[in-house]
């Protein structure tokens, strides 16, 4: 049932190179959302890819999401992550909402290609997103929430934002659901900015969200079970396709870079070329890691068992953590290859945005978090 | 007796906010509040009291979920009534 890779492909390199690409410059200076990227998303039908065929969608694969992830990331890493927030909801819908309604609202959201955002973080719970504060409230059959989000990425573009939220006002901390909120049932107060060195268009602001629903728009499962089984391995491997755009990005211009100095002395090769071969290995090893969890998830995506597993939770934290750390690498090689032309920001080789990109990837959700998670389940972990 | 060890290490280390000793066997530890951090260390502690060793397959919340999962996946282990 999935889409020919092909298409999925030329159409998301299109949108790339005509419309985010060329936007990218502007809304990062600006700090604003990538409006004609995500339209241009939404008319090709690539915000519903991961929906299945019957309900209107796309029937991609994670993989070759992670491909279309990749290829924007190459151009406009904000738009890139943008759409891999969006499709990792989108996953979670899909695979874990089975009531009446929100079959429905999947339907809608491949009809009209709406924009899924999140918010799991809450003040006051010291960035662990497995604990929540604000509860769930309801009665005749509505629900009821108000939380201090710190951060709801793109929240004021988005059409539908899935809550964490405790089960009931008297569930502990860790007993979670996900509750989607529609446009119209929410209201957003602005508490904090955005004003950061990277990922600048991702518009990731500070809301205090209230919002009311029917109760149907509870997910099926709990938080626990979609978090472990699609949330966090589908945004691990998105966004570390977003880091692999971003590091092709700036392995280009290190390589325009070699062969212009290279042409000038045909013959000779330049020491720089050297060192754009330890980058492309560090390239390749980035490329290779991402598509195998890529295909780990594809693998094993209706296998419960192989998903609840230790091994594989320790393998998407450590996906997360090798690819943040990757990027930076890259990056900061093409900077050393193209000396001061990539270093100003004024030339065509110019790396300013992603370096400054570049290093939020081991910030968002720290890497001390995750590898502190490994760490964790190592004590018990056998590798049999 | 396998029963009251396991209570035991869940009131130690499953940092439970309700009273383990008047939960029902069957009743779900995660929704009385167990966390996947909490229940790695009921893990290590199950495995130095009856001297076992969870295997791979068996690391994932549903063998931890209640008395009666602990006290089923210690049994698959061999470890019935008193102490090993």
């Amino acid at each position: 049932m999935n889409a020919p890779a092909s298409e999925l492909t030329s159409r998301s390199v299109r949108i790339a190179q005509e419309v985010a690409g060329p936007a990218a410059e502007d809304v990062d200076r600006s700090a604003r959302f990538p409006t004609e990227a995500i339209d241009a998303l939404r008319e090709e039908g690539l915000m519903a890819a991961l929906i299945p065929v019957e309900w209107g969608g796309g029937g991609a694969s994670v993989g070759q999401v992670a491909q279309v992830t990749s290829t924007l990331g190459r151009h406009c890493a904000s738009t890139a992550m943008i759409y891999a927030m969006h499709q990792s909801q989108v996953a979670s819908l899909v695979r874990h909402g089975r009531s009446a309604l929100l079959r429905d609202y999947l339907r809608q959201v491949a009809a009209e290609g709406l924009l899924l955002a999140s918010a799991t973080t809450e003040a006051g719970i010291g960035g662990d997103v497995r604990s929540s504060i604000c509860a769930v409230n309801l009665d005749a059959g509505r629900f009821r929430v108000e939380k201090n989000a710190p951060v709801i990425s793109y929240g004021q573009n988005a059409d539908g934002i899935l809550v964490t939220a405790r089960r009931s006002p008297d569930s502990p901390a860790s007993d979670q659901v996900l509750l989607l909120c529609r446009k119209g049932d929410f209201t957003l107060e602005q508490t904090t900015g955005w004003d950061t060195l990277g990922f600048r268009g991702t518009c990731s602001l500070g809301f205090r969200l209230t919002a009311e629903g029917d109760e149907q728009q509870i997910l099926t499962d709990g938080y626990a079970d979609i978090s472990s089984h699609t949330m966090l391995p589908v945004a691990h491997v998105l966004w570390a396709s977003v880091w692999l755009g971003l590091s092709t990005a700036a392995a280009d211009r290190a390589r325009r870079f070699v062969r212009s100095i290279a042409r000038k002395n045909p013959g000779t090769t330049p020491p720089s070329a050297l060192h754009l071969a330890e980058l492309m290995a560090l390239h390749q090893q980035m490329s290779d890691l991402v598509g195998s969890a890529a295909n780990r998830f594809d693998r094993h995506a209706d296998d419960t068992d192989a998903l609840s597993s230790m091994g594989f939770a320790i393998g998407m934290n450590a996906l997360k953590v090798s690819a943040s750390t990757l990027v930076v690498d890259i990056v900061g090689r093409a900077l050393s290859i193209c000396g001061i032309e990539g270093y100003r920001e004024d030339s065509d080789i110019s790396l300013g945005r992603y370096l400054r990109d570049a290093y939020g990837a081991a910030l968002m959700v720290s890497n001390d978090r995750i590898n502190g998670n490994n760490a964790q389940m190592l004590l018990v972990h056998k590798d049999d | 007796m396998v029963d009251e060890q396991i209570r035991g290490i869940l009131v130690e280390h499953g940092r439970l906010p309700v009273d383990v000793t008047t939960l029902p066997d069957v009743a779900d530890l995660y929704q009385a509040g167990l966390t996947s951090h909490a229940s790695v260390n009921v893990m290590l502690a199950l495995e130095d009291e009856f001297d076992v060793e969870f295997p791979e397959r068996m690391l994932r919340k549903s063998t931890f979920e209640s008395v009666a999962a602990i006290r089923e996946a210690l049994s698959e282990l061999n470890v019935s009534g008193g102490l090993p």
